[in-house]
């Protein structure tokens, strides 16, 4: 705008606003008024979702790399293990083993070494109840006169004379990690660098696959079944519309838990749906199909509990698309498909996108419905997050795998803003 | 002098009750668990002590919520409910505090000091066991065909018992009863379960089965599959089992062979205030006497934690039936059992279970 | 929409076999049930041409067709199945009467343009067919839920006593409870105290919020939206744990340094929680509403004399409604049916009906659940039908057609 008075300036000298102030300035202020206005608008919201929000979210997914407990617990003996080469495959020395009792007597006292037996487990099994046991032993020895520990220790427990314990504590001393991201791609870090799980270990990686490809399928059989529906909804009389409206909000006031436990009794072996083709003898009663514990009752329960998400975008775009625009098309020689797919159709993208984009990133976060109908293989990776995070309390392998998942959604995020355009969403 | 000490004597015993918090949380499972619970320890101690108790229905999030109030430093419970493996994962992580039962807990009335009515119950420093439960299988009786199953091994044999089965989706007792299943001999389990040969062999033994297995994850699911002739056999607490059929009336018996024994009891958190500790253990004496834990016996049937309290254990609250034959630790059904292996399963765990979910990712 | 086409009786070469084609469908599910699906599907075919023949040439009379229809089919199906036989039967009678004759009379195509093809009618049922069929989906588990809640046992299953009509079968029992069971009642009581309150919450800031973001002039938009729509992204058990540690702090210190009552805080914790997970939906819809919005609008009223706050309750909102009740309707429907976040941030006092249906489903499972879900669905839809009738009233109040 200021540009185009470039002009008028250069002829008639500095074009005045009514007050008097050069115009140029006068616009750049408001400009600035209109952004400090919009700003303060969005500032609270802003600011209680960045405090509220991202920042306890951050801290919660830096606990991915941080590792700074084998330190914290064991400083003297982590000081030492930089003097101890683990390649050699020698013990380490009486040195290492007196700074280990003199660090362990402290965070025994503390209670502090069967924390760090649990983390320490996490990575090689058994250490856990050694430092439990163990424990108990060392408590009684004192640093300063009990020495030389190193065989006193070995007696305590072998493990103590076994070199890979030693390597374990060395490999994890570290404060900031990449351990647990490794361990969520079924890879682990060991002493000689990062490494594959062994193959029975395998399983985030095709939880990871598995969540993407069946999220896919439900945002695709919500797309397909949605459609229909959103296209009748926008096309009839708004009286009749108003009424299917219900149907199409009701299954929201039903609670999701009541919902997903609805589907189980629908589909199961003995369920309404089996019995009922079992009674129209469309199935033999010793083949009943098998329609839930897997994949099919994911995507069956998950599509429905989506698929108003999907609606209401949809429609409130399609009810902006004028019918006219339809018998234009066909009143100009397109066939009824050619005018629905060249006409119709690309109006409503928008909707399809907004719907899509909102039921892929909620299904994939989900894990309740999995949890109950997914048996073994239709589990998402949200299902192993909520196990770390509640029973075995590995949370800093469960925010190495939300900060993928997390790095996942903004990535298709970002390739749907390059390619439909985020502005282009409509929802509501 | 003497009016003096009177007075102060008189004033602490007025004002130690009063000094005590009037309100605590104490955090269990709901359901009917928590009404035998409240029936049993709360409804008495409030009675006696005037103290009000808020049931907070969080024991199946505990540990993760018990970690981050410590990291919060905002601990608002006083005293949880957790099963013996959690409240190991919580001592460990220095989350509860460490009990001594001869002088935290109350004696039994013979004279028998706590930790010796307790015995080998007494799993881990900060944990008071309550109860005995067991996990094992209930089967159908009009769909297991003319011989009913008596032994742990006909969940795996899907000749003679055609049909699903519902087992929990972890690897805690499927292993070891594959394992037994499998030949192993009952002392020698975890020794083989140790090694990763024992665990294939176990997690092979189990594929024998896993086309025809249900895997539950909420206590309540075995009983509905029961219920509905979904399974012919799954594994439950038993508890849920004597509900299925003494309350509900469903046709299904207990399998209590191979049953495997599990605590559950009271840890009092890490990290309370003086006042508020005080209390906790207030009610931790009361509510773990050998009378109250029989009373419990009265709600629901699992077994007592306290041997002297085994005698005590007398009939349903409502339905009249005698308790003693329901408990998992009678002997008639206790024939053949196992005691759950918290020291292995607390250090193989996360091993076993990364194993078991790729295997049932498989 | 009254009639738009004359309608003409259509020959009964065409009615015929096209209800017979409906009688043999169904003839096949009793066929294969008794043995025989080819024999099923001619005695179908054939009965039901038989009785459209009927009552067109002889008959002449609909309402009298009507009953016989209804009452022969039922008593057909009573023959083979019993009591659901005959209720089937039933509704099957009343459907063959009904197709026979809304074909006859040619009334399909009384409300369709009259220019339409013998395709496009086709398409137009078929596709009516499948919406219907998608409807039925949606709200599967509603049916299966009333029934279900009604139940004399105390499982999620048919009982055989159920499926027979057997009043045995039924009780009220699990309303029962969870009209004097005062967990529930609390439960209730919390759902309905917290959800609207963290609704308001999310739509006034996230409203504004919209407002702001659909400004032409605002520096970084792209990532302000990422970050408010983040709540929606996060997996919700990481946002649960996180969300812990900070109200857990926040909690702190409303009750130790402002000595607020504990309770009140709780609730105070729940509802920011809730309040952060609906932000993102009323964003998304608010800011969508605001792409089609015209801002000369708002410099008109300024122009008229009239303040920000006036231009914006009396020109901006009533446009912008539409999209500010239903981010509402998502972010009410998101507080009322979480029970992650809840799990974490709140404590028992704050129980909400989800934490209370969860540990009902996992620790015993009781119907009571299924009793909740009737009553919730009972309410909803007397709201939504409140809602439209009112609507339809000021409608007619305003003189307008309805449309």
């Amino acid at each position: 705008m200021s540009d185009a008075t470039q002009p008028d300036t250069a002829i008639a000298g500095p074009v005045l606003a009514a007050d008097g102030t050069p115009l140029k300035r006068s616009l750049a202020r408001s400009l600035r008024v209109q952004k400090m206005r919009a700003m303060a608008l969005i500032a609270p919201l802003l600011i209680f979702v960045l405090v509220s929000f991202i920042i306890p979210i951050g801290s919660m997914l830096f606990r991915s790399v941080e590792n700074g407990m084998v330190e914290q617990t064991l400083p003297l003996t982590v000081v030492e293990l930089q003097n101890w080469d683990a390649s050699t495959g020698d013990l380490p020395d009486e040195q290492l083993y007196a700074a280990f009792v003199a660090d362990m007597v402290v965070a025994i006292d503390a209670k502090r070494h069967t924390r760090l037996g649990t983390r320490l487990n996490y990575e090689q099994t058994g250490m856990s109840s050694l430092f439990r046991k163990s424990g108990r032993k060392i408590k009684k020895l004192d640093p300063a006169t009990d020495g030389p520990f190193k065989e006193q220790l070995i007696d305590i427990d072998k493990k103590w004379g076994e070199h890979e314990t030693w390597a374990v504590i060395k490999t994890h001393s570290v404060a900031i990690t990449n351990g647990y991201f490794l361990n969520a791609i079924d890879m682990q870090r060991t002493p000689d660098g990062a490494q594959a799980q062994p193959e029975d270990k395998r399983i985030l990686i095709t939880l990871f696959k598995r969540t993407l490809i069946m999220s896919m399928i439900i945002t695709c059989s919500c797309i397909a079944l949605a459609y229909p529906v959103a296209w009748l909804l926008a096309n009839l009389p708004a009286r009749s519309a108003n009424m299917l409206m219900i149907l199409v909000l009701l299954p929201f006031w039903t609670s999701l838990l009541v919902r997903t436990s609805a589907w189980k009794v629908m589909l199961q072996q003995q369920g309404v749906i089996n019995d009922v083709l079992v009674w129209l003898g469309m199935v033999s009663d010793a083949s009943r199909l098998v329609l839930i514990n897997n994949q099919t009752g994911t995507i069956i329960a998950m599509t429905h509990i989506l698929l108003p998400f999907m609606i209401l975008p949809m429609y409130s775009v399609m009810r902006t698309i004028q019918p006219t625009y339809l018998r234009a098309a066909k009143s100009m020689g397109a066939t009824n498909w050619t005018a629905f797919w060249r006409v119709y159709f690309p109006l409503s993208v928008p909707g399809i996108g907004a719907g899509s984009i909102l039921v892929f990133i909620l299904s994939i976060g989900y894990y309740i419905t999995p949890e109950i109908v997914g048996g073994t293989k239709g589990v998402f990776i949200s299902n192993r997050i909520a196990y770390h995070i509640s029973s075995s309390l590995n949370w800093g392998l469960a925010a190495a795998l939300g900060t993928i998942l997390l790095a996942v959604v903004l990535i298709l995020y970002w390739a749907y803003d390059k390619i439909v355009g985020i502005d282009n969403v409509k929802l509501g | 002098m003497k009016t003096k000490l009177t007075a102060l004597a008189v004033t602490t015993a007025l004002v130690a009750p009063a000094a005590m918090a009037q309100e605590m949380t104490i955090v269990s499972w709901g359901g009917a668990y928590s009404k035998s619970q409240l029936r049993a320890y709360h409804e008495p101690y409030t009675a006696k002590t005037g103290v009000s108790i808020i049931n907070d229905d969080s024991s199946a999030e505990a540990v993760a919520k018990l970690r981050a109030m410590d990291e919060a430093g905002n601990v608002t419970w006083d005293v949880v409910d957790v099963v013996a493996a959690d409240a190991i994962r919580l001592c460990d992580e220095g989350l509860a505090m460490e009990i001594d039962a001869d002088t935290m807990l109350a004696a039994a009335p013979d004279g028998t000091s706590a930790s010796e009515d307790f015995g080998d119950l007494l799993v881990s420093d900060c944990f008071i066991p309550q109860i005995v439960y067991s996990t094992t299988f209930g089967y159908r009786t009009d769909l297991v065909g003319d011989t009913a199953p008596t032994e742990i091994c006909a969940v795996f044999d899907t000749d003679a018992y055609p049909g699903k089965r519902s087992l929990e989706k972890r690897p805690i007792n499927n292993m070891e009863w594959a394992l037994l299943c499998d030949g192993v001999a009952k002392s020698d389990v975890y020794d083989v379960l140790a090694t990763p040969e024992g665990q294939d062999q176990a997690l092979a033994k189990l594929d024998t089965i896993k086309d025809d297995v249900i895997w539950w994850s909420a206590g309540a699911d075995t009983p509905q599959l029961l219920a509905d002739g979904e399974v012919i056999m799954g594994s439950t607490y038993n508890g849920r089992l004597f509900s299925v059929i003494e309350e509900q009336k469903q046709p299904v018996a207990m399998l209590w062979d191979a049953q495997v024994f599990d605590l559950d009891g009271w840890i009092i958190p890490a990290g309370l205030s003086d006042e508020r500790k005080a209390q906790a253990l207030d009610y931790i004496m009361f509510a773990t006497d050998t009378q109250r834990l029989a009373d419990q016996a009265k709600y629901i049937s699992y077994g007592p934690a306290r041997k002297s309290s085994a005698p005590l254990v007398g009939k349903h609250a409502d339905m009249g039936i005698d308790m003693a034959p329901h408990m998992p630790t009678d002997p008639e059904n206790a024939k053949n059992t196992f005691l759950y292996n918290y020291e292995f399963w607390a250090d193989y765990r996360d091993d076993i279970d990364a194993k078991f979910q790729a295997w049932l990712a498989k | 929409m009254a009639s738009l086409t004359p309608i003409s009786r259509k020959p009964l070469s065409f009615v015929l076999p096209t209800t017979a084609a409906f009688g043999a469908l169904l003839g096949l599910f009793v066929g294969t049930a008794n043995g025989s699906a080819l024999l099923g599907v001619l005695i179908g075919a054939a009965i039901v041409a038989a009785m459209g023949a009927v009552f067109i040439l002889v008959l002449k009379n609909e309402q009298m067709a009507k009953w016989i229809s209804i009452v022969g089919v039922a008593a057909l199906g009573f023959f083979f199945a019993g009591l659901p036989g005959a209720i089937i039967g039933a509704l099957s009678g009343w459907f063959f009467y009904w197709i026979t004759y809304w074909l006859y009379e040619g009334r399909y195509r009384a409300k369709l343009l009259p220019y339409l093809t013998g395709r496009q009618v086709l398409w137009h049922y078929t596709f009516r067919t499948i919406c219907g069929a998608i409807f039925v989906f949606l709200i599967t588990p509603i049916l299966v839920v009333m029934p279900l809640s009604f139940n004399a046992e105390d499982f999620f299953t048919f009982t055989p006593e159920m499926l027979r009509f057997d009043p045995e079968g039924y009780s009220l029992k699990h309303y029962r409870d969870f009209f004097t069971n005062n967990e529930w009642q609390r439960s209730f009581k919390n759902s309905l105290i917290i959800a609207p309150i963290a609704t308001v919450i999310s739509v006034s800031l996230g409203t504004l919020a919209a407002i702001g973001l659909s400004q032409s002039h605002v520096p970084g938009r792209r990532a302000i939206m990422a970050i408010l729509i983040s709540p929606m992204i996060v997996p919700l058990i990481i946002s649960a744990t996180g969300m812990f540690f900070f109200y857990s702090d926040i909690g702190n210190w409303l009750e130790g340094t402002l000595g607020l009552p504990k309770t009140f805080v709780g609730y105070v914790k729940v509802v920011l929680a809730h309040a952060v997970l609906g932000i993102p939906f009323v964003i998304i819809t608010v800011t969508a509403t605001l792409v089609g919005f015209d801002h000369s609008l708002t410099r008109a009223a300024a122009n008229m004399g009239a303040n920000p706050v006036t231009t914006f309750f009396r020109v901006q909102m009533p446009l912008i409604l539409p999209g500010v009740i239903s981010g509402g309707l998502f972010a009410f429907i998101t507080s009322f049916d979480e029970v992650v976040v809840v799990l974490f941030v709140g404590s028992a006092s704050q129980k909400t009906l989800p934490w209370q249906m969860f540990t009902g489903l996992r620790e015993q499972i009781s119907p009571t659940i299924l009793a909740v879900a009737t009553i919730l669905v009972g309410i909803s839809i007397l709201l939504l039908a409140t809602v439209e009738i009112l609507r339809r009233r000021s409608e007619r109040l305003r003189g307008m057609s309805p449309t």
